[in-house]
């Protein structure tokens, strides 16, 4: 079995049992009209999944590993929230959730790149600010209370005739733009002299170095596009998934996009399959939960997370992790 | 890989240059701490708010009376102990991002053994609780160290998965087999007052001393006795650490067990001493916060005890904050990344501050 089978299998087994579950604890009829909804919402659901995962995944081939995805996810949604609330625009909101994450990125960049502190705690301190730093501006415009206040959202795109057959297609622009990153970042990261170097950056960034790359200037680029990416999936959760800014509203969509990354062995298309199949696990859960029926969701909404370290114990040894992935420069020079 | 401790030698040889390098090493939690509050109160400003006034119902929550320092040494227990945890890990070199989670299953764990156990002559339900909690965590990380040494699988993802696992399990457990009788909130059942630990003053429970003493203990293990001496080596070279003659992977699961079973004593004594029952959302990032700790503490346990005194301070005062400033109390996580971001420029090996410039690279074997 080749390492890069394994994400499909499992995402296969996770889809199957997913959609294999519905029908055996409920009538056909009522399971038809289940199977649809439970597309579309996997879909809404896989899309910020899906667009933090590719950032993560850029940044990883760099050789810098990005825990602080998480705080990105919450200040995109914190910012595009408040773009759109001053501007009335939607699309505004999404340019300013992208441009604010990216600030919080550049400010992770400065040190671990330029001052090369520790990839993981640096991660966590990102993480710890955007969560004090959304909640303090949060409260500060909108009052103690933190009311919920609701702003424009991106419509859902009217795709062919209106049936209900399409309704899962029928998605806001944003799902339709995070899909076709999946082969722009493919493009980027194998078939340019650009992704080359990135990649290089990340598996012998000394080596590279002598070569005449660059890899400080890579690391920043990575960082930076994988910050904007993060906070297009905020803007999507605050303008597109839902219409509002809840604190604390990334709900961890940081964290599992770092297991997405690993679970799709560092590839664009197994980053996809990763994402639909978080996508799928918690679209069921709310499924589940809206038909009545009674079943442990809180152990359906650990399955995904239990899949990931399944799949990354059954994966071969031989790691497909960026060789230099999340080690510091000057520790590489140190170490005999 | 850390933050160099402050005990790691400098190269021989003492001179103006090293005695300023220590001095500067010394001062570091203390700069970084007062940046850390200056950056707070420039955040406090920014949000229209008066920094003086903030600061000040902050001061008086966390120590203006005795109700506020009880208060303060409360909430800084469980960061002691998961302060340690963290920093006995870090100090191994194994990232354990999963305080956590494993404070989360040391307090389902003491709560369903506590119940259990209720009505057994009295130190026996609480001292089962507690083990159950040390036990629970202490397995609860044995996981992503099997899987790291056996299959692998980075620790920093084994760890973070594992937490939002654990999160789940408390929500089915309090849903489901730990529900209370009346079943009318999502809850376990209050403790039977034999399972729970006996309180000193007030509110200060009988966890707070043991706490502080398990400080003293991790202090002892760590730097006078052979696993602490291997610890202490794996986190600086592994591969000396093979060559020394013993495996790093045997060192590795062991100084996990060590780090999960204090976070997860950590969740028991939160339980056992404070909630006296298991809910839903139990944990308020203490797991995190620990991380904040162990660095402001440059991960020596009795800098532990030092730096969760501080961060439960922050706890005790911010809702005295929020009432008097109107800022929100979550001000405290911007006060703990910038002291985490503080220490982190302090350290820097492209500053030099703290430690001499690396070595250039031409010394290199391989």
């Amino acid at each position: 079995m080749t390492g890069t089978a394994i994400p499909w299998i499992a995402a296969g087994v996770g889809v199957s049992v997913a959609v294999a579950s519905a029908p055996a604890t409920l009538p056909v009829t009522a399971s038809v009209s289940l199977v649809l909804p439970l597309l579309a919402s996997a879909i809404a659901l896989a899309t910020p999944l899906l667009l933090a995962a590719l950032g993560e995944l850029v940044t990883e081939r760099a050789g810098v590993l990005n825990i602080g995805m998480e705080g990105l996810v919450l200040t995109g949604a914190f910012a595009g929230m408040l773009g759109c609330h001053a501007s009335g625009s939607p699309l505004v909101g999404m340019v300013a959730a992208c441009a604010a994450a990216a600030a919080v990125g550049a400010l992770f960049a400065l040190w671990v790149v330029v001052l090369d502190a520790d990839q993981v705690v640096a991660g966590a301190a990102v993480n710890l600010l955007a969560l004090g730093m959304t909640g303090v501006a949060y409260r500060s415009f909108f009052g103690m209370t933190g009311a919920a206040l609701t702003v424009a959202t991106f419509a859902p795109l009217r795709i062919g005739p209106d049936l209900p057959v399409l309704a899962p297609l029928r998605q806001p622009a944003p799902v339709y733009v995070a899909l076709a990153l999946v082969p722009i970042v493919w493009l980027l990261l194998f078939r340019t002299r650009f992704g080359l170097r990135l990649r290089a950056a990340g598996e012998a960034p000394d080596a590279a170095e002598s070569l005449g790359v660059h890899v400080g200037a890579l690391r920043w680029a990575a960082i930076l596009v994988g910050a904007l990416l993060a906070g297009a999936a905020g803007g999507y959760l605050a303008l597109a998934y839902s219409n509002t800014f809840v604190e604390g509203m990334s709900a961890g969509r940081g964290f599992i996009a770092l297991a997405i990354v690993v679970f799709g062995r560092w590839r664009p298309l197994g980053v996809l399959a990763g994402a639909l199949v978080f996508g799928v696990a918690n679209a069921l859960q709310f499924q589940l939960q809206a038909a009545g029926i009674i079943v442990p969701y809180h152990l359906l909404l650990m399955l995904p997370y239990v899949l990931t370290l399944v799949v990354l114990a059954l994966a071969s040894r031989a790691s497909a992790a960026p060789a230099a992935l999340g080690q510091r420069r000057s520790s590489n020079a140190a170490s005999d | 890989m850390i933050p160099q401790p402050p005990d790691s030698t400098a190269p021989p040889g003492v001179d103006a240059e090293s005695a300023a390098i220590s001095w500067v090493r010394a001062a570091a939690p203390a700069v970084a701490a007062i940046a850390a509050l200056t950056v707070s109160a420039a955040v406090v400003f920014a949000a229209g708010g008066n920094p003086a006034v903030a600061l000040g119902a902050l001061a008086s929550g966390a120590v203006g009376d005795r109700f506020a320092l009880v208060d303060t040494l409360v909430k800084a227990c469980p960061l002691v102990l998961t302060g340690l945890a963290v920093a006995l890990a870090f100090r191994s070199g194994v990232w354990n991002i999963g305080a956590e989670g494993q404070l989360l299953v040391g307090a389902l764990a003491a709560t369903a053994v506590g119940e259990a156990s209720g009505t057994l002559p009295s130190p026996l339900p609480l001292l089962l609780a507690l083990a159950a909690g040390a036990l629970a965590g202490a397995l609860w990380a044995a996981i992503p160290a099997a899987l790291l040494v056996a299959r692998n699988v980075s620790e920093v993802i084994g760890t973070i998965m594992l937490n939002f696992v654990a999160v789940r399990l408390v929500g089915w457990a309090v849903h489901g087999p730990l529900l209370e009788s009346g079943a009318r909130y999502p809850q376990s059942d209050p403790l039977l007052p034999a399972a729970l630990l006996p309180l000193v003053a007030g509110r200060l429970h009988a966890g707070v001393p043991i706490a502080a003493a398990l400080a003293l203990v991790v202090w002892a293990v760590l730097f006078h006795t052979a696993i602490g001496f291997r610890w202490r080596a794996l986190g600086q070279n592994p591969r000396a650490a093979r060559a020394a003659g013993f495996s790093p992977a045997r060192t590795l699961v062991s100084a996990m067990l060590a780090s999960g079973g204090l976070a997860g004593l950590a969740g028991a004594v939160e339980v056992l001493g404070v909630t006296g029952r298991l809910f839903e959302q139990f944990s308020g990032g203490q797991g995190y916060t620990a991380i904040a700790v162990a660095l402001l503490a440059r991960l020596h346990p009795l800098g532990v005890a030092v730096a969760a005194l501080f961060f439960g301070a922050l706890a005790a005062g911010s809702g005295s904050m929020q009432r008097a400033a109107g800022v929100s109390a979550v001000l405290v996580a911007i006060v703990q990344a910038a002291t985490i971001l503080a220490l982190l420029a302090l350290e820097s090996p492209r500053l030099a501050l703290t430690h001499r410039a690396p070595a250039p690279a031409n010394g290199k074997t391989t």
